[in-house]
């Protein structure tokens, strides 16, 4: 597999289905982990990374990661498909950015995305459709053991996994979860339901994570507390009671909505229909807003013209890098916006 | 119950305070929004991060010179650098920077202390004993929310057959 190939397929987490896929768009467990004697990657030589590349990978190759399986090398590959990685959710805009030897295993259809010298040396991330957190944490935990068969972790007693931030010591585990709460912004009670998430010790971020903000109404929920909570304690709580909480939240939005507001619910859906069927140039920021719009009146069958699967590849084939590699090309600011709307309309029209 | 703000008279009122005025002690009821209750600094701001906590905290309490130039034998940390980049160095700045940081770790894992959960297969993959008496008082706690005290009882004694190992 390469990324060429990655970047025409539309990727596990917005494949649309799993449970309360109509509002959690994806969940994702990652684990942190550091190797004993080396130092973090603050104090690592140029050499240290290395060996820590070379031991991980070696090791990553050696656990069963099925078929099909991708090792990037991200120091070496091009600006546009370190881009691609970050669009798709596989890496860290930071690992994206940093400087050294680093990498990504990228497998299981996406589903698994290790990556090695990122702000530890290694994270293992997994990665699912709707809210189904017992199973990938059943799966990071497998991925965890084949790997600690072939190197040691910095571990204490007291303290658990050792890593770099102190926010993440202990289990290393976060939770999170992508939501999309369209009518709690709607009927203006999103800044309750931050509230509630902040005093649940939780943080709450936008899109692509740590540092962004939240457009077209998307917001990523996670876990802050790593130490003195096991992992299955962490993912119960997300999966059982956290999550479905909020999910019932936006479903009475949604339901007030239909009942008192439905023409202004329609509008909104069908304007976004109508811009983005129509429209000549469209910024990544706009075709986020629309294209939420059109995720809610798809996902209350509101609009049945077309399909969550058909929104879900537009969400990620507008992204500026996917953008380019599609278009076969570089394009500038202005231009990305007339292909995208182009690649808007040809879409929309096709599925008619 | 929806009720406008107060002062904006535009958005939802999600704050309510009580104010008691001296010296009668009359009291004073304000609905205000998010917006106007941050104006007013009367709530926290918005987006307070983990990492915003760490940088105030270091900055405040981890304060003396003493303790900035603490540094690690093992990769030449200091605490300073620790305190401006939010990183450590390696696996040893957790035992070379004590208190201080073992203060950190507390307020940032809401008074945790001890790690509960796993552990690497070549320490016996077995929890501690502080994890399995966490483990035990949290069913306790789930089983006597939940009105099933016998259950409760039963957790109660594993607790203490546990303590007494």
């Amino acid at each position: 597999m390469t990324i060429d190939e990655l970047t025409t397929q539309t990727g596990e987490w917005l494949r649309g289905d799993g449970p309360y896929a109509d509002i959690v768009i994806s969940s994702r467990v990652r684990l942190a982990r550091n190797i004993s004697g080396y130092p973090f990657l603050t104090k690592a030589t140029d050499e240290d990374r290395k060996q820590v590349f070379r031991l991980l990978s070696d090791c990553i190759s050696d656990v069963d990661l099925g078929e099909n399986s991708l090792l990037v090398d991200i120091d070496a590959v091009q600006d546009i498909d370190r881009q691609v990685l970050v669009e798709r959710h596989l890496i860290s805009r930071q690992h994206a950015e940093s400087e050294g030897t680093r990498g990504v295993v990228v497998s299981g259809g996406e589903r698994r995305a290790l990556m090695i010298n990122e702000e530890d040396h290694l994270r293992i991330q997994v990665l699912r459709s709707g809210l189904q957190l017992s199973a990938l944490f059943d799966e990071v935990n497998q991925l965890d053991d084949a790997v600690e068969e072939h190197v040691e972790y910095a571990f204490d007693r007291r303290l658990g996994y050792l890593t770099a931030c102190p926010t993440n010591v202990g289990t290393g585990i976060r939770v999170s979860v992508m939501l999309h709460l369209p009518a709690l912004k709607m009927t203006n009670q999103i800044e309750q339901m931050f509230r509630a998430v902040k005093d649940m010790k939780l943080a709450i971020r936008g899109l692509h994570g740590e540092g962004t903000d939240a457009i077209g109404d998307f917001f990523q929920v996670s876990n802050q507390i790593t130490l003195g909570r096991a992992e299955d304690e962490i993912v119960d709580d997300f999966g059982t009671r956290i999550i479905p909480r909020l999910v019932e939240f936006e479903t009475a939005a949604r339901n007030t909505l239909l009942k008192e507001r439905s023409n202004l619910l329609d509008d909104k859906i069908w304007r976004a229909y109508g811009t983005l069927e129509n429209a000549r140039a469209l910024s990544s920021d706009e075709t986020l807003y629309l294209l939420s719009h059109l995720r809610m009146g798809v996902n209350m069958g509101r609009c049945p013209k077309i399909d969550l699967a058909t929104v879900n590849e537009m969400f990620i084939h507008t992204q500026p890098a996917h953008l380019q590699k599609l278009s076969g090309r570089r394009l500038g600011g202005e231009e990305r916006s007339v292909a995208r709307a182009e690649y808007l309309r040809d879409t929309l029209e096709s599925r008619n | 119950m929806q009720m406008l703000c107060q002062r904006c008279n535009k958005a939802q009122a999600t704050v309510h305070l009580l104010d008691i005025i001296p010296p009668d002690g009359d009291k004073r009821e304000r609905h205000l929004c998010e917006r106007c209750a941050a104006e007013e600094g009367l709530t926290a701001q918005k987006n307070e991060s983990v990492n915003t906590i760490l940088d105030s905290f270091i900055k405040q309490s981890a304060g003396t010179q003493k303790v900035a130039n603490i540094s690690c034998p093992d990769c030449g940390t200091t605490f300073r650098e620790f305190r401006s980049q939010g990183l450590l160095g390696c696996p040893s700045d957790y035992e070379v920077f004590g208190d201080s940081l073992q203060s950190l770790i507390e307020r940032v894992h809401d008074g945790a202390t001890h790690h509960v959960g796993k552990t690497p297969a070549r320490l016996g993959g077995e929890p501690s004993q502080h994890a399995t008496l966490a483990k035990l008082r949290r069913q306790m706690q789930e089983a006597i929310q939940q009105e099933d005290y016998e259950l409760a009882a039963k957790l109660r004694d594993d607790m203490n057959e546990h303590e007494s190992k």
